[in-house]
């Protein structure tokens, strides 16, 4: 469709052109060098066998005292950046008197709105790519180390699981874009959501599991057991875990379980690491609520605005 | 086909209270259309209905024989549309915004660019051109808001608003230039305002809204007309002394209709012009007419009454 690409040039520019981008362009900056340097300092110290195999993505995973490792920036930083980018989608053409004009003009009215997403998705996969770009360059710089095809693989899926965790909390930010009137009304809804996936949702799956399955002195293996899985479920209702369990499963070849594990469990386990595709098979389900819930949320804007009324004001 | 737009008995309720009511609204080619009405009287959301950006409660709008519900885009192909408070990409230049119109009108690029340099030479913004929009002027906006309404060569142009809130010279470019594409380039127009004197000059003919109905339509004659249509004339007279048997033998000539007195002066309403025996039977009972004048109903009177009544 002619008219949405036509949409999705000018937004996608709009995006490049704005102080926004810059911010974010010097965030990829910070991130990328911070993140090398952690790297090389902390890589080597204490290498398994195991781990040697995988060591260009050591380059994600690794962190240092204060410095963050790079997935744990991407799920703490990545909705912000979604949410930069999408709160006011809708609302400044509103405020800004720009929609009434472009919807006058020959366009399908969704054209407008997936032009947008598709705009913004667009920026943060570059954006991602770029920051992922100069981590293995300078990686390569400053270790010598050539990732192999399985690492590319496996950072090539961390791409795109990061593209759809950061595309949820950019579709939620034009959602509220959508609903309020005001776009500081939509960034603070917004940035409470995220807090409250970020922060608080710790706090509420514990109470719950808590209350649900009680954890004393005399509880039985069993018992704790069921408040850690009760916990880790609740966490999951959070964009912010299901995007954590994917990256720690696709970046650490080794993992194949999440939360509590019993000693029952581990008997007898190999600890070789998995093939792509079994790391994939273990976070499918993580996978899938994450697609969902991008999907879920877009379209749920996608309704509303397509049903809003132009109204004279 | 005589008329390019026709409602029939449009309506549009929100929340249950009528925002337009059984519109019947009627333009012919070429002509520039004068909607009129005060605030809130339903012009914006009427605009919107024809224009298919909102759908109608009941009733049906037509525009170049496209039905606006059902074939939006084919009306948007052939209207331009200058929202009230028209707003621009503030960080895009004047060009810039021009070219994502056309864009979106899917007009080729080479094409676009010739035509746009000529929109912002008509409407006076070739030196701003490249000047972002931010930085423009309320009447400057409002110019290239007209710009970007011919530059998708449109066969009907709705202006909503266009001369609100801008200074009288601006007023003034903006009539202008209304005329000017009207006549040049054979766009019909149809402009909203509740700045009656501003626009009725420029007006082929008038529609007159308010709470959501047409209240009388054609050229300003025949609405002037209209509302004298029971032949009615008013007569204020003031005489120097007034008895009641003066105001009996008034009422007893042939014509008055009624008579109304405040002080020294009356209201005589009269079927015609009866000023000549009106002053004789004044002089007759020995009093002398001091001032006596008809009030004529121009536009302005009948707009203000009606908004009274509204």
């Amino acid at each position: 469709m002619s008219r949405l690409r036509v949409v999705f040039w000018k937004e996608l520019a709009d995006y490049f052109g704005s102080l926004r981008f810059l911010i974010l362009f010097i965030i990829i900056c910070i991130t990328g060098s911070s993140i090398t340097y952690i790297a090389s300092q902390t890589i080597g110290q204490g290498l398994t066998k195991m781990s040697v195999e995988f060591i260009f993505l050591k380059l994600f995973t690794s962190s240092a005292g204060a410095l963050p490792s790079f997935t744990f920036f991407i799920s703490f930083f990545g909705p912000l950046i979604g949410i930069i980018l999408g709160f006011d989608a809708i609302n400044s053409e509103h405020s800004r008197g720009t929609m009434s004009l472009v919807l006058s003009q020959p366009i399908f009215r969704d054209s407008l709105i997936n032009g947008k997403f598709l705009a913004g998705l667009t920026t943060v996969a570059i954006m991602l790519m770029g920051i992922i770009l100069v981590i293995s360059g300078l990686g390569l710089y400053t270790l010598g180390i050539i990732p192999n095809l399985a690492e590319i693989l496996r950072i090539g899926v961390f791409f795109i699981a990061s593209i759809i965790y950061i595309g949820f909390w950019l579709s939620l930010g034009i959602l509220f874009s959508i609903l309020f009137k005001r776009t500081a009304s939509s960034s603070l809804a917004s940035i409470t959501v995220w807090i409250f996936f970020t922060f608080f949702i710790y706090m509420v799956a514990s109470v719950i599991a808590d209350q649900l399955a009680p954890v004393t002195h005399t509880a039985t293996a069993e018992m704790i057991t069921k408040n850690e899985y009760l916990k880790n479920m609740i966490m999951r209702i959070s964009p912010a875990t299901l995007f954590e369990e994917i990256a720690v499963a696709v970046l650490n070849p080794s993992v194949r379980v999440f939360g509590f594990i019993l000693p029952a469990q581990v008997k007898g386990l190999i600890p070789n690491p998995l093939p792509l595709s079994q790391s994939i098979m273990v976070v499918w389900p993580q996978f899938v609520g994450l697609i969902a819930l991008m999907l879920i949320c877009f379209a749920i804007s996608y309704v509303i605005f397509m049903r809003q009324e132009i109204r004279a004001t | 086909m005589e008329w390019i737009v026709e409602t029939n008995e449009l309506s549009k309720t929100y929340n249950g209270i009528k925002a337009v009511d059984q519109l019947n609204l009627r333009i012919k080619e070429g002509e520039i259309f004068g909607f009129l009405g005060p605030n809130g009287a339903g012009k914006t959301t009427a605009i919107l209905m024809i224009l298919g950006l909102t759908e109608p409660t009941s009733g049906k709008v037509e525009v170049y024989g496209y039905d606006a519900t059902r074939e939006p885009l084919k009306v948007k192909r052939v209207s331009g549309y200058l929202p009230e408070n028209v707003g621009f990409y503030e960080d895009l230049t004047a060009k810039e915004n021009l070219r994502y119109i056309t864009r979106l009108n899917g007009i080729p690029d080479k094409e676009a660019l010739l035509k746009i340099e000529e929109v912002l030479k008509e409407v006076g913004l070739s030196e701003a051109a490249d000047t972002e929009v931010g930085k423009f002027s309320k009447g400057m906006k409002q110019r290239l808001g007209m710009g970007a309404v011919v530059v998708k060569n449109p066969k009907i142009a709705i202006l909503d608003e266009p001369t609100a809130g801008i200074d009288p010279e601006g007023v003034e470019q903006i009539l202008k230039l209304i005329v000017k594409m009207s006549r040049e380039q054979n766009i019909t127009m149809l402009i909203s305002s509740h700045l009656l004197y501003q626009v009725q000059r420029i007006c082929d003919r008038v529609g007159i809204i308010t709470k959501g109905r047409m209240i009388a339509q054609g050229s300003i004659d025949e609405i002037g007309k209209e509302i004298m249509k029971k032949g009615e004339t008013l007569l204020e007279v003031q005489v120097s002394k007034v008895t009641p048997a003066l105001l009996n033998s008034i009422k007893e000539i042939e014509g008055v209709k009624d008579i109304e007195k405040s002080d020294n002066r009356f209201l005589v309403k009269c079927d015609r012009d009866l000023r000549e025996k009106i002053s004789r039977t004044i002089v007759e009972s020995g009093s002398f007419p001091l001032q006596m004048r008809t009030q004529d109903y121009t536009l302005e009177e009948i707009y203000i009454k009606y908004f009274r009544e509204g």
